[in-house]
């Protein structure tokens, strides 16, 4: 009898933590592969309009970003509420496009540098006439690859 | 002199904090959403001094859009809920009968065949851009319906389906150049003809 005394007083067994490790390790591993990190912060009022015909941006290595939309609360004092560009993490005017487009195409690798697609994330109150103007700028450094970048939905949800 | 035996064992109980710490960063910072939108050449920048090529009226397809969000197609007032029809229509209207896939009426009125039919989209600079958006959404989604019905005829799956396959980076090699030729055929069957630039027309 007295082995059943004696698992009678002693406490449920530890259960082993020994592939804790292991397990927090594929995770990790699994965030570290999909991570991407956030270059630059968002200034511009950026909401995206819809589309449904609308195609993945793959390999983000071969793109080059451009944000326009109004200013967000704290920079509205300085910089109004005109719909503005924002080239990395700074406010720019249109003629300051064609010369970003070209300093971000040298930085890039040689093979890529005739892939490039330009991503256009405008706000969706923004007007035509900046966009216009940008893709002037673009056609002029001979980036016409050029990707409007839209949330997916329907698009007569935009005229709402 | 008496040697140790060996190293002496590392404590290892913090390894799963110290993962832990690296996991938790990494949860923060990820972004795993991939942007999506739509594709579009711009036009070369041409010097001003060379010749635009001349149209005919009839193969270009004109859409403006007003500051208020109006559409004004071919002269006249039209809902953006119709212009994927009307695109459509146009594009393989067939009017000199070389087009033997088109299913259009054959206005000789309209375009001629899908390879001449040329879109072109006008916008004012007060335009709102999602409107714009919405318009260039169903220009595209024009051709894509047409290019999706060929390749329903051809393949039996619909084009918009074989062409992210073929982009997506992740298929294997011998089902791309397999979908390339396919998806060169059907892109060939209706292209993709839509200017933003100013034509001039005769």
């Amino acid at each position: 009898m007295a082995k059943f005394t004696k698992k009678k007083d002693g406490d449920l067994p530890a259960v082993s933590t020994a592939s804790l490790p292991d397990i927090v390790f594929m995770l990790l591993f699994f965030f570290m592969t999909v991570t991407t990190m956030k270059d630059s912060s968002l200034m511009v009022a950026n909401t995206l309009p819809n589309a449904s015909e609308i195609k993945k941006l793959e390999k983000k290595d071969r793109v080059i970003y451009i944000y326009v939309g109004t200013p967000t609360q704290e920079y509205q004092k300085v910089f109004g509420t005109e719909p503005k560009i924002q080239l990395n993490d700074k406010f720019a005017n249109v003629d300051e496009v064609g010369s970003f487009i070209l300093a971000e195409r040298a930085k890039k690798p040689q093979e890529l540098q005739n892939v490039l697609t330009t991503a256009l994330k405008v706000d969706k109150e923004a007007n035509m006439g900046l966009i216009t103007d940008i893709k002037q700028e673009l056609r002029k450094v001979n980036a016409l690859k050029v990707n409007y970048t839209t949330y997916e939905g329907d698009a007569f949800n935009n005229l709402q | 002199m008496p040697r140790r035996k060996g190293a002496p064992e590392v404590n290892a109980g913090s390894m799963a904090d110290i993962a832990f710490l690296l996991l938790i960063f990494f949860l923060v910072t990820t972004t795993i959403e991939t942007d999506a939108g739509l594709d579009r050449m711009l036009p070369p920048f041409e010097p001003p001094n060379e010749e635009p090529p001349v149209i005919k009226q009839k193969n270009i397809f004109t859409v403006n859009i007003n500051r208020n969000g109006q559409l004004l197609v071919e002269d006249q007032l039209m809902e953006i809920s119709d212009l994927r029809e009307a695109a459509t229509k146009f594009l393989e209207n067939g009017a000199d009968g070389t087009c033997t896939y088109c299913k259009g009426r054959k206005d000789p009125g309209s375009s001629d065949n899908p390879a001449k039919a040329i879109i072109s989209l006008k916008n004012d600079r007060e335009t709102k851009y999602s409107t714009y958006i919405t318009v260039q959404n169903e220009l595209v989604g024009a051709y894509n319906d047409l290019r999706n019905r060929e390749a329903q005829r051809l393949f039996g799956r619909d084009f918009t389906d074989m062409e992210a396959e073929y982009l997506n980076p992740e298929t294997p090699s011998n089902v791309r150049d397999d979908l390339k030729d396919k998806v060169k055929r059907i892109q060939d069957m209706f292209p993709q003809k839509l200017s933003e630039a100013e034509t001039t027309t005769n």
